[in-house]
């Protein structure tokens, strides 16, 4: 083990060599509010969630983009809690255990639940639900344990209701589990993407994102591969860790291609220099300018 | 310390990850995470610093004040540190929540800097009157590795400290003619070479590291805090978390720790002068992103 014989390194920066995650990639698209800035003239508009009418103005009252629908101005909140919508998939984390439900973490204002119903049980989906099951709840999910979900239902508080009834969602294993903000996420097809590199990353649309290994006998039930991950995977896992952080942290939205154009700029850096400020920015810049070659950014 | 909920996978995977020197964020067992330092934010206070480790914010405010000395250190000033676990930081220390913590970080400074700190040149008049300084510490957000980064960002608070001079102290009888002097600029710094910074040595499987995120701690059993000067004193260690630490394994932290101690003094040491060159007139940055 060489960690006994190597130097600490240890670096402190001043605030003078701040830099400015933000970068100018968003000439195409909508500026961005601050909270108190004018959106529309009242007349003829209705105000919208994050918005409010001051005088003759609307105003906005969150920091984010503007969307109009018809008459109705609302603003979308660059940094929020997760606001769900039927059928994303999303990451969460068991909190805890109530009868016949698991309570989840995902990211969104109120807890959102998995009812034992809508999860696949071993042994086939048909299968009847006996109290025998109830009382092994903890057996197949406990406190702690990350899940990806899809959202079910919606109730009128905005709570959700998840399902992991296909073979693709259930419980995660080894891996990273990284915070975003949810607006960072873009919608597409699939959120398991499994990228050339050589890992899994699952875009969770409430912001949580989960990177791990490729596994090849994906089985969505509840056992967790608790083999060694071998070096290699390992590299690339945090090395995608750092990329997605940096893309985050300069608001550049998260999907497969953004994702692994970041990963193949940043091979250039070594693992340490990913979390340096300048190498970071540099590292966005470099992706972001892919991306709107071949016109990709949103 | 408010413990962040894994589960027994990511566990593993952190856990082999430090048996192969390679941690989730990619830096090695003995490597910090980047650091951001500014000195002098609170315009109010005699001296202050920010400090951001990761997610780790720390503000640190220190105020001078005259006070009578106690009785049995006639010929010493006092020391009192004060933290405050906003609960800005995480829910849990909504109320009193964040008490137990503030109680352990300020109990285990109070204790680095007993023998170090030059509490005599705080001294005005022997047994009559003394500087106190009190070290406001507050806590603004959790990144883990909070008693590191709270005693670095403590000395360079106290680095940037001005305390008045006294231009006259007569004693007569039992009343004390004090006068500080005309001028509010004319002030003397404390000499800071000699108080220590925590390190926190995180033991996880049979592998120590430094810098342990919130995730790391979760996974940790114990770990042993020590405070090391730059010239590689101990001051003082203790133990944080629940289990046990075996004598062999002890002995081996409490190597590495001095040398990774001797290096986060000279990296704060160095990065403090690096400020001051910038002269009295500097840009103040704070919290905000934008130049």
């Amino acid at each position: 083990m060489s960690e006994d014989k190597d130097k600490p390194v240890i670096e402190i920066m001043l605030a003078s060599d701040r830099l400015d995650p933000l970068i100018e990639i968003h000439e195409f698209t909508d500026p961005i509010l601050t909270p108190g800035e004018t959106v529309e003239y009242l007349e003829g508009y209705m105000t919208g969630h994050g918005t409010f009418p001051d005088g003759e103005e609307i105003k906005a009252s969150v920091g984010g983009v503007v969307e109009k629908v018809n008459q109705l101005v609302s603003v979308r909140a660059m940094n929020s809690r997760y606001i769900g919508e039927i059928g994303e998939v999303v990451v969460g984390r068991i909190i805890g255990l109530q009868s016949q439900k698991w309570v989840v973490d995902t990211n969104s204002i109120l807890e959102s639940s998995l009812h034992l119903t809508s999860v696949n049980l071993p042994g086939g989906e048909q299968r009847r639900r006996s109290v025998q099951d109830e009382e092994m709840m903890r057996e197949f999910l406990k406190e702690g344990d990350l899940i990806s979900a899809e959202i079910h239902q919606i109730s009128t508080d905005g709570q959700l209701t998840l399902h992991t009834r296909s073979l693709r969602y259930g419980k995660l294993g080894q891996g990273i589990l990284l915070t975003v903000p949810p607006s960072l996420i873009r919608r597409s097809k699939s959120h398991f993407c499994n990228l050339a590199c050589g890992a899994q990353v699952i875009l969770g649309c409430n912001g949580y994102v989960w990177v791990s290994a490729i596994d090849e006998n994906q089985s969505g039930g509840f056992i967790q591969n608790m083999e060694v991950v071998q070096l290699s995977d390992r590299e690339t896992i945090t090395r995608l860790n750092n990329v997605i952080k940096a893309l985050a942290e300069s608001k550049v939205m998260l999907f497969d291609t953004s994702i692994q154009y970041a990963f193949e700029e940043s091979m250039k850096y070594s693992m340490f220099d990913l979390l340096r400020p300048e190498y970071k920015l540099d590292l966005v810049l470099c992706t972001a300018q892919k991306l709107q070659t071949l016109g990709l950014t949103d | 310390m408010a413990q962040v909920l894994i589960n027994d996978a990511e566990k593993k995977f952190i856990v082999d990850g430090v048996e192969v020197n390679m941690r989730n964020d990619g830096r090695t067992c003995n490597s910090y995470r980047p650091m951001e330092l500014e000195c002098d934010l609170v315009s109010t206070a005699n001296g202050s610093a920010r400090l951001r480790l990761a997610n780790s914010d720390i503000l640190v405010g220190v105020k001078t004040e005259i006070d009578a000395p106690h009785p049995d250190t006639p010929d010493l000033g006092k020391v009192e540190f004060f933290v405050d676990c906003s609960a800005n930081a995480t829910p849990v220390f909504e109320g009193r929540g964040g008490e137990d913590l503030a109680t352990e970080i300020s109990n285990s400074l109070s204790k680095a800097y007993y023998s170090s700190f030059p509490l005599h040149k705080l001294k005005i008049v022997s047994g009559h009157m003394c500087w106190k300084l009190t070290v406001d510490i507050l806590i603004l957000e959790l990144g883990g590795n909070l008693f590191d980064a709270t005693s670095l960002a403590v000395k360079a608070a106290l680095y940037s400290t001005q305390i008045p001079r006294v231009s006259t102290a007569a004693v007569d009888g039992k009343n004390i003619d004090l006068q500080l002097s005309d001028d509010p600029h004319d002030c003397w710094s404390l000499d800071v070479s000699c108080i220590p910074c925590l390190v926190t040595m995180c033991k996880i499987g049979d592998h120590h590291l430094v810098d342990p995120t919130q995730e790391e701690e979760a996974c940790s059993n114990a770990s042993l805090i020590m405070a090391v000067t730059r010239k590689g004193k101990i001051t003082s260690t203790f133990k944080y978390g629940d289990s046990s630490l075996h004598y062999n394994s002890v002995t081996k932290i409490l190597k590495a720790g001095v040398e990774v101690g001797k290096s986060l003094n000279q990296a704060l040491d160095e990065a403090l002068v690096r400020e001051s060159k910038l002269g009295p007139n500097r840009k103040k940055f704070g919290f905000l992103f934008v130049n």
